[in-house]
């Protein structure tokens, strides 16, 4: 099993707040990996530093091996990780299919011309959206427009996928839908990281948890035993003090 | 797709031999608009390269124009002219550059109020020259005629459009246009914003500077105030907003329209130009957001729209 992202000690301060702590860990080929925990425990805060969105304070992230902290975000997303955004982040004057070409144009793996075209086409027919390739992105529902976003971040080929929070405000019709095409995403060999509340969706989905609280990783281990783990309930739910 | 850019690029062919063809039938005053005319294509069409995908509005054109005039003034002394114009066009795309590397990080504000400076930076910095050596301003004398500038600018204009067009076409157009719309979506998409940004802003660089070189002829003598002068940086601005920035046509479509009107302008009101210019751009940011452009295609979707349903 060899790990294709490792942290070692990384940490980010803001000022005194340490939104994340000395954090370790490793997601290995084809495993999806759960970052889970209570709000502002600095899951996201870790996303943005393995994407590149923010520096970090101390410590180290590679990919197969190699640093990537320190980088851009360009670069890192070159490299090949890729992620979607707590709040969607789509290309307000583009067609779907533009929106899932700028990936497939400048993502890890790149293409130009007739083959992005086809490549994006691709990735739309895999999330399911193919029919509305050349609608514009404002005429979506809310799950269609997680799917664009989901589709451009696959359409570069990454080797590791960061996913925050994609199943966030589905309704439940919805939400099955999503957690479907992510489980389809994990039957192909994929590596994601997963930031999620929903607990549904990380049973059926992860691999492996690391539970954050407070900046720092509590547990780590598989889902179902992270998930009876003493600290871990305590930090979601509160210590029990008649215990 | 590809009969659509066939048919426009032979449709913009026909328009350039038109135009091309105007100093013949023309006397010398029409001419004089057709050269005006000619000259902001060329400046507001590249200025709408960069600053209509990137929405930063750069103040810079006259900085660039008056690099142009001042390497015609000084260089016409000692290299033949048709080298100054490539001679030109580097020193400016090399400043556009280097103001690019230097302001893109910065948010738009900031980018405006330094290009804005730059202009005047550059007045004062040749002022000073002029006054540690004595000299006032310098005389360019030629033989070049008002139709062979004409002709130039029109030439100038061509492969202003050609490289727009081709521009608009390949990875550089697309990023641009991905990190016009979302800067860190293009980011994360791995597009290198910074680098993207400063090589779209040396095209206007580089065509300003060679509009201004192409010009200094028809100054006669040249000076500070004259070429780098501030108005022409709002000119260029209120023309290309005026025509709308969303197509490779619609800085043109201001450009024709506004001379004229500011040919009736300065002609009838000569002491209150630079209150009616203030004017003017304030009715159409107001009233034309997106300029003719928008109200042309607003239009036609309208009429699509009513012919769907008729």
């Amino acid at each position: 099993m060899s790990a294709v992202l490792s942290l070692s000690g990384a940490t980010k301060r803001f000022g005194g707040l340490v939104a994340v702590n000395q954090l370790e860990f490793e997601v290995a080929e084809h495993e999806v990996l759960g970052l889970i925990g209570p709000n502002g425990s600095g899951k996201s805060t870790t996303l943005n530093l393995i994407s590149g969105a923010l520096p970090l304070t101390a410590g180290t992230i590679s990919l197969r091996g190699s640093r990537i902290s320190g980088l851009p975000p360009q670069d890192i997303a070159r490299r090949g990780v890729a992620r979607t955004f707590q709040l969607v982040k789509l290309l307000p004057s583009m067609s779907v299919l533009e929106n899932v070409m700028a990936g497939a144009v400048f993502g890890h793996r790149r293409r130009w011309g007739e083959e992005a075209e086809a490549q994006a086409m691709a990735m739309l027919e895999k999330v399911g959206l193919a029919r509305r390739a050349h609608a514009p992105v404002g005429e979506l529902t809310y799950i269609d427009t997680k799917r664009v976003e989901l589709a451009r971040t696959l359409a570069g080929e990454p080797k590791v996928l960061l996913l925050d929070e994609w199943l966030a405000g589905l309704n439940p019709t919805e939400l099955e839908q999503g957690i479907a095409l992510i489980a389809a995403l994990r039957d192909e060999g994929r590596t994601i990281i997963l930031v999620e509340h929903v607990m549904d969706a990380i049973r059926s989905l992860c691999d492996r948890c690391v539970v954050m609280s407070s900046g720092s990783k509590i547990a780590e281990g598989t889902t179902a035993d992270v998930l009876q783990d003493k600290a871990v309930i305590e930090a979601y739910l509160g210590a029990d003090e008649d215990a | 797709m590809k009969g659509m850019d066939t048919k426009s690029l032979g449709l913009a062919g026909l328009v350039l031999l038109v135009a091309a063809g105007l100093p013949l039938v023309s006397d010398a005053y029409l001419l004089s608009i057709g050269v005006t005319i000619a000259m902001y294509t060329c400046l507001a069409t590249s200025w709408a390269l960069f600053s209509g995908p990137t929405h930063y509005i750069s103040l810079a054109t006259a900085a660039f124009f008056g690099i142009g005039t001042y390497t015609t003034g000084i260089g016409i002394e000692h290299l033949p002219y048709w080298m100054l114009l490539p001679i030109a066009g580097v020193l400016g795309a090399v400043v556009a550059a280097l103001v690019g590397v230097a302001t893109l990080r910065l948010s738009g504000v900031y980018f405006v109020i330094f290009t804005l400076g730059l202009a005047e930076l550059i007045r004062q910095i040749i002022t000073w020259g002029q006054n540690v050596s004595g000299a006032k301003g310098i005389y360019v004398l030629t033989s070049i005629t008002e139709e062979h500038i004409y002709w130039q600018l029109l030439g100038l204009a061509a492969l202003v459009f050609l490289g727009g067009f081709l521009i608009w076409r390949s990875r550089l157009g697309f990023a641009v246009r991905i990190l016009g719309d979302d800067e860190d979506v293009a980011r994360h998409a791995g597009i290198h914003t910074a680098r993207v940004k400063v090589l779209l802003f040396m095209i206007p660089g580089a065509v300003a500077a060679i509009t201004g070189a192409m010009l200094a002829p028809r100054y006669v003598y040249v000076e500070p105030s004259i070429a780098f002068t501030p108005m022409l940086s709002f000119q260029v601005v209120i023309m290309a907003l005026l025509g709308g920035t969303g197509r490779l046509w619609g800085p043109v479509v201001g450009v024709i329209p506004f001379t004229l009107l500011w040919e009736a302008i300065s002609g009838t009101f000569p002491n209150q130009t630079t209150l009616l210019l203030g004017l003017s751009f304030l009715v159409i940011v107001y009233l034309l957001p997106r300029g003719f452009v928008g109200l042309i295609e607003g239009g036609r979707a309208r009429m699509r729209a009513g012919g769907a349903m008729a």
